[in-house]
């Protein structure tokens, strides 16, 4: 029964682990904006100055 | 003049030419630049600049548009950002070597847009870097304070065409909302707990910590399911009970106060039943209930990024304006203005303050406050009020008042915008709620009387009192109304329709009267009927008067310029051009003389009278009289029948205007009856009129405008509605901003609020079906936690599942096309 003790702790000490990331990632801003980040990733980021199209 | 003699005039071409910057066909005349075609030379100049820093790559984005810089430019426009206690108020952060600022940029549209900004430090090394908020149209730019100016910095962006918006409001106060987060906070806390409480739980579910054996890790559970409570019930759980406590306080009951008692007396009892073991508690089940009810809030409350609701006469004013000293121009913040200053006003600038004019004549236009449609002229001396806009040439003027005491702002100062909307009359959910409460509240005593007194069995008295305010609590009326009202707000998004919040539709449930204002709500701004009357014109001529007009700010003339958009102007041919301010135009053509402007400005024998409600415009060349051209004011085409159709509905229809009534006997048989007809109006005179309808007719007034002078009228109606042909450009104050083209659709839009407060009522009665069901266990006492785990997720679910699907329905129904 004691595999159980420690089975629990660990579980919840993963689960802490994700809520902590959860909430890193809006304090950074990454849920601020949901729209453009989806552009962004779309935008070459260094896009050749040279061919202008016609 | 000998020169003008050598060229020969060109012909006009009719071959259509974009522009290789913004892809709008050239109206003008076309500026050759790099082997492209540009519309006008701010293009060509945007276009070079890029080009210069390899930035081209801009125009390989698909759907890529550029914009045209503002003409209205000019340099020293941004000077006043230097100044130290503005650039203080705008810099989010500066250690004195990197600053960054957050600037809000109206005019940024789409990927390119996005991609070019995010370049900014290619075009000037001492930005560091940029980032986008598309949806809130905002860019964040980090900078070298010591390399960099923030006014050069605005200047960058604005010669590349996104003139960054800064308003008073951004400079007497930074209101950056962090609450986004914090409520994201609160709802993954809230799941996180209620996850690991269920999985906990479980073993108490089925029974299996009977065993002695198991005893202690039956403790175990129950004590860290008190832990994992501690944080949903003090933190997540924590804007229920102060808007509860509020609302006591302010001695009325709100949809939060039987929420909040009922979550205190679950905890307690959990509680209780912990420290004594005699059972499990139900913490499961109240991290359950916030945990949906914070989701349910959150979808509520997630408005449009991008669109402000709370502007006033702040967000249109100069943050500055040039102030003359000493026969020196300087840029002085408004808020410095004191009476007496000599302040310099350029074209299409507005007048922060009431003045006095110095110079010779202006010609300023009112639209803004009056709703007048055409600019008036004023002379020497003559007072002018705040909110006029100059048109032409730049003019001289005193200030009387400081801004905040102007004739304008004091409307602001009236009791309607001191007062909150929101609180004067309560939501559908709240009004329920009351009798719901007490209904709840006295079966719970009953329940506990019978139990504690007949059969004197205190234990399970109190366990049946707080289990049944935990069945009947009251949040699947909460999830009920904020699941339908945040559905709402995104199906009204989708049609462009923009409500505030939750209460601004419920509100428009219950309109029965609709007020209309003329200028730019009913009438589409800088647009006009145009008719040419006389002999037709050749294509020639056409183009003498569009390259004429053209020079011209005049608004008669840029109308002019619009209607002849197909004619393709020619500068070169143009000489001496002349205007004479509240006259005409006039120029040569070659040799020919071509005169614009009034009857009298072109010497016309015949004035004809005003009869037709329009202004004209005559034309002579060489002398000879033309025609003129007729504008008249154009009427949104749909006006007509959404007035029908609202009048068919029941709906009371005013037309409330500030222009003169030039277009009654047009617009008697719209509205029906010459008394509903209210014209040259000024803005506190709406609000009164709005103010007699609701008071002494006892009418919920929908009040649709769109400038500062309806302002008043749209604050004390019971809903607001801004029309704008641009959402992202300025509305007033408001509680909804709905674009011109769908103004067409608002009876559509009421209905579908009408169904939404069905569909709040249905789904109320489903989940009176749930707690008439958990209420029979809670009363005999049996409700046991796996019950009440199981039926509080199922009846919220089901609620939400109703609620959206129903909502989307409803949707479908009303808003078909």
């Amino acid at each position: 029964m004691s595999a159980l003790y420690l089975l629990i702790i660990a579980s919840l000490l993963v689960a802490i682990g994700f809520l902590g990331a959860f909430i890193w990632s809006v304090r950074r801003g990454h849920f601020d904006d949901d729209y453009t980040p989806s552009v962004r990733i779309l935008l070459d980021e260094n896009e050749s100055g040279s061919s202008v199209p016609k | 003049m000998k020169a003008d003699l050598n060229i020969t005039i060109e012909n006009p071409v009719h071959k259509k030419h974009t522009c290789f910057h913004c892809g709008e066909t050239c109206k003008d005349e076309v500026v050759l630049f790099d082997a492209h075609e540009f519309c006008c030379d701010g293009c060509s100049v945007v276009y070079d600049l890029l080009k210069e820093n390899d930035l081209c790559g801009y125009y390989n984005i698909g759907g890529a548009q550029g914009i045209s810089p503002d003409a209205a430019y000019f340099s020293g426009k941004y000077d006043y950002l230097d100044l130290p206690e503005i650039t203080e108020k705008l810099l989010e952060f500066t250690d004195g070597k990197l600053s960054r600022v957050n600037l809000l940029v109206p005019k940024m549209h789409c990927s390119s847009c996005i991609w070019l900004l995010e370049q900014l430090h290619r075009l000037n090394p001492a930005i560091r870097s940029t980032v986008v908020n598309f949806p809130e149209k905002k860019v964040r730019i980090t900078y070298d304070a010591r390399q960099i100016k923030l006014s050069q910095l605005a200047e960058l962006i604005t010669r590349i065409g996104y003139e960054p918006y800064i308003s008073l409001n951004d400079v007497e106060g930074k209101q950056i909302k962090k609450w986004n987060r914090t409520r994201l906070y609160k709802i993954g806390i809230s799941g996180f707990a209620f996850g690991n409480i269920m999985m906990l739980s479980f073993p108490e579910y089925f029974h299996l910590s009977e065993s002695i054996s198991d005893q202690s890790l039956g403790n175990l559970f129950s004590i860290l399911n008190l832990a994992l409570s501690l944080p949903v019930f003090f933190y997540c759980a924590s804007d229920f009970f102060k808007s509860a406590w509020s609302a006591l306080k302010g001695k009325y009951l709100n949809i939060d106060a039987p929420i909040a008692l009922a979550l205190l007396c679950v905890f307690l009892t959990s509680l209780y039943q912990i420290i004594t073991q005699t059972g499990p508690g139900y913490f499961d089940s109240l991290a359950g209930a916030v945990f949906f009810m914070l989701i349910g809030r959150y979808f509520q409350d997630k408005t449009y990024a991008g669109i402000s609701f709370d502007r006033d006469y702040k967000s249109y004013f100069p943050v500055a304006v040039t102030v003359l000293k000493d026969s020196a121009e300087t840029r002085v913040p408004i808020t410095d203005l004191r009476s007496g200053d000599h302040m310099l006003v350029r074209n299409q600038e507005l007048i922060p303050a009431d003045a006095v004019l110095l110079s010779p004549r202006a010609l300023i236009d009112y639209s803004f406050v009056s709703g007048e449609a055409e600019p008036i002229e004023r002379k020497a001396g003559d007072t002018i009020y705040a909110g006029g806009k100059q048109t032409g040439l730049s003019v001289e003027l005193k200030i009387l008042r400081e801004v905040s005491q102007s004739y304008l702002t004091q409307l602001w100062n009236s009791d309607t915008f001191t007062r909150d909307k929101e609180n004067q009359n309560q939501t559908l959910a709240a009004r329920i709620n009351k009798y719901f409460s007490v209904i709840v509240l006295g079966i719970a005593v009953l329940t506990f009387l019978v139990w504690a007194l007949i059969f004197k069995n205190p234990e399970v008295a109190f366990n049946a009192f707080t289990t049944s305010l935990l069945v009947a609590c009251p949040c699947a009326l909460l999830l009920s109304s904020t699941f339908t009202n945040g559905n709402l707000l995104s199906l009204f998004g989708k049609n462009r329709f923009y409500p505030k919040n939750a209460h601004a539709i419920e509100r428009l449930s219950r309109i029965n009267t609709v007020v209309f204002d003329k200028t730019g709500t009913i009438t589409q701004v800088n647009d006009a009927e145009v008719e040419f009357v006389g002999k037709t014109l050749t294509e020639e001529e056409l183009v003498m008067i569009k390259t004429l007009a053209i020079q011209s700010s005049h608004p008669l003339s840029r109308m002019l310029v619009k209607e002849l958009s197909d004619t393709t102007a020619s500068r070169r041919t143009l000489s001496h051009f002349e205007e004479i301010e509240g006259a005409g135009i006039k120029a040569f053509w070659g040799k020919t003389e071509v005169k614009l402007g009034s009857a009298k400005w072109v010497g016309s024998a015949s004035p004809i009278e005003r009869m037709d409600n329009a202004s004209h415009v005559y034309i002579s060349v060489d002398s000879k009289i033309r025609g003129y051209f007729m504008l008249k004011s154009k009427y949104r085409p749909e006006l007509e029948k959404t007035v029908k159709i609202l009048q068919d509905e029941g709906f009371e229809t005013y037309l409330l205007s500030g222009d003169k009534p030039t277009d009654k006997t047009l617009l008697t048989p719209v509205f029906g009856n010459e008394s509903h007809l209210l014209f040259e109006q000024k803005p506190e005179q709406k609000l009164h009129f709005i103010q007699t309808l609701q008071q002494t007719q006892e009418k919920n007034v929908l009040m649709i405008g769109d400038g500062l002078n309806d302002a008043g009228a749209l604050r004390q109606s019971n809903v607001g509605l801004a029309v704008s042909d641009d959402i992202n450009n300025f509305s007033p104050a408001c509680d909804a901003i709905v674009e011109g083209n769908q103004l067409i659709r608002l009876p559509a839009f009421i209905n579908l609020a009408k169904s939404g407060q069905k569909i709040i009522k249905l789904s109320f009665a489903i989940s009176l079906l749930y707690n008439v069901f958990g209420l029979t266990f809670a009363i005999s006492g049996k409700l046991s936690p796996v019950i009440a785990a199981i039926l509080m997720p199922v009846s919220s679910i089901t609620i939400v599942l109703f609620t959206t699907i129903t909502s989307n329905l409803a949707a479908r129904k009303w808003l078909k096309n």
